[in-house]
């Protein structure tokens, strides 16, 4: 299991492996999102947790397809299915791997996009924790959504449709979390549900994306 | 025997309008789709039983 | 081997075609006819409301609509089960003949949704718990048709779409309580007044349940309609297969 996960890893970090690209989505929304409201200090601050949830949700988004598209194509997959790891742990590493290499980099990368979102300084620490609560959850969904679509070619704009509506659940909360502790208001309803969500999704999504896949394979 | 709608007149004749629109595009779309799909699959079981 | 007669019998495509088209004809009329019944009677028959005014007549479309949008939901979640458990194929049919009655059933929801809340609140469109949980079933209903649509054989789109109706119920009413978290505070006074819960006063309430039986109706008739297509497609699509094969 660990050697997949390294693999997995290892695969996403070279040249070509998508590494990266994810935090240069983020950074590309950061920069856009003041063109597109305005630069006015105290508009952005109001609205920068939610545009910082946005920004890293999409950016989680766009790495989906590489979860099991590149196994899939070269029969990797197909060996995979055979080896005596059970799918649901299989599909667990994929989600583990996306969220290490995808996610982790944009909740480190949170504080810089913050700055210039003129984010209150109370909203640096909410922001990370809501984040990093809830991207394992955005990890495991999207690792769903691209079993149901790794056997189709340009299944990307298939897959934002299928993964976007499962998704609000977590960014309704996750974003509320960012907000309320930006406002220094009570967060803990919504920080309770966003970690249920992300434990539940983890304890039970695998078992649905294993099906999946064992699907796709016949 | 026309109703007094009074200030709400455009808001209630336009929810009636577009529902009975919505529905009745469905309804004609689910016709027309049987029609043709019926259409084709007696063609070709006509062709199945001309070749024998 | 005993034959008991069951409903399982009409998992038989040819069986549930039979008595598909029987039914068919009937349920079609007395839903167009019910129909015709609730939205005069509730259109030119009942009194204005003494807070909405006139606008309360879109109850006798919205309230119908918004049920048979979930319903139908709920119809596609219990094929999708019984597709898997039992492998019977005009389950997974209907319950992709479902989807686009559902679809249109929501949209209906939203509008008149929609329309009625524009007098009270000013604007055509609010970010009300009610109506923001129908846009999301709306989005939920959209991924579901796309991946039948996208899935070229037959039992692995079933089967596909099958779990994607599972997985969605879940989060769908995941989503209900999250948005319902989210606004809250905001529009609580108008939702209130859309609320199916509130007490609808007698005068109102029985044009509304002829209403809620019509769209009932109309909403089996094209299921039933719509099943039958998706039976023959598959047949055509076996036809056609086969004869590329010779």
């Amino acid at each position: 299991m660990i050697a997949l996960l390294d693999r997995d890893i290892k695969l996403a970090i070279r040249a070509g492996g998508g590494f990266g690209l994810g935090l240069a989505f983020f950074l590309i929304v950061v920069v856009l999102v003041p063109f597109s409201v305005g630069p006015k200090s105290d508009l952005l601050a109001i609205i920068a947790p939610g545009i910082l949830w946005l920004g890293a949700l999409l950016a989680c988004l766009l790495s989906l397809d590489r979860i099991f598209a590149l196994d899939y194509e070269d029969g990797s997959l197909d060996l995979l299915a055979t080896s005596p790891l059970p799918m649901e742990a299989i599909v667990s590493i994929k989600a583990l791997a996306h969220f290490l290499t995808t996610a982790v980099p944009l909740v480190l990368a949170t504080p810089l996009f913050g700055v210039m979102l003129n984010l209150p300084a109370e909203g640096f620490v909410w922001v990370m924790i809501s984040l990093a609560v809830g991207t394992p959850a955005l990890s495991v969904i999207g690792t769903f959504g691209a079993a149901l679509t790794v056997g189709l070619k340009r299944g990307g704009l298939l897959l934002s449709i299928l993964v976007l509506p499962l998704y609000v659940p977590t960014l309704i909360f996750g974003a509320e979390v960012a907000r309320r502790g930006t406002l220094g208001m009570d967060i803990q309803t919504p920080l309770l549900m966003l970690a249920g969500i992300t434990f539940a999704t983890i304890a039970l999504l695998p078992f649905a994306s294993a099906a999946v896949i064992r699907i796709n394979l016949r | 025997m026309m109703v007094d709608l009074g200030d709400y007149a455009v808001p209630v004749i336009s929810a009636y309008i577009s529902s009975i629109v919505i529905l009745t595009v469905l309804i004609w779309a689910s016709l027309s789709r049987s029609a043709k799909v019926k259409r084709e699959l007696e063609e070709f079981e006509s062709k199945r039983k001309s070749n024998g | 081997m005993s034959e008991k007669r069951s409903l399982w019998e009409y998992a038989n495509p040819r069986k549930f075609m039979g008595l598909s088209g029987t039914l068919l004809p009937w349920v079609a009329i007395s839903g167009g006819a019910l129909l015709l019944i609730g939205l005069i009677w509730g259109f030119f028959f009942t009194p204005d409301d003494y807070r909405q005014g006139s606008t309360v007549k879109i109850i006798y479309l919205h309230v119908p609509s918004a049920l048979m949008a979930i319903n139908a939901w709920f119809m596609m979640l219990v094929a999708s089960l019984i597709w898997l458990i039992r492998r019977h194929h005009v389950s997974a049919l209907a319950a992709r003949a479902a989807a686009p009655v559902g679809v249109a059933m929501t949209v209906i929801a939203l509008v008149t949704g929609a329309i009625w809340g524009q007098p009270m609140w000013g604007t055509w469109w609010v970010w009300d718990p009610r109506l923001t949980s129908f846009l999301i079933l709306f989005l939920f209903y959209l991924g579901y048709i796309a991946l039948w649509s996208a899935i070229e054989n037959d039992d692995t789109a079933a089967d596909l779409t099958s779990v994607l109706a599972i997985v969605g119920s879940v989060f769908a009413v995941l989503s209900r309580y999250a948005v319902n978290f989210w606004n809250q505070g905001l529009h609580q006074g108008a939702s209130l007044s859309m609320d199916k819960e509130e007490n609808v006063a007698d005068i109102f309430y029985y044009p509304l349940l002829v209403a809620i039986a019509a769209f009932i109706l109309i909403f089996v008739a094209l299921v039933l309609l719509r099943t039958r297509t998706e039976i023959r497609a598959r047949q055509l699509r076996a036809y056609m297969a086969r004869e590329r094969m010779q």
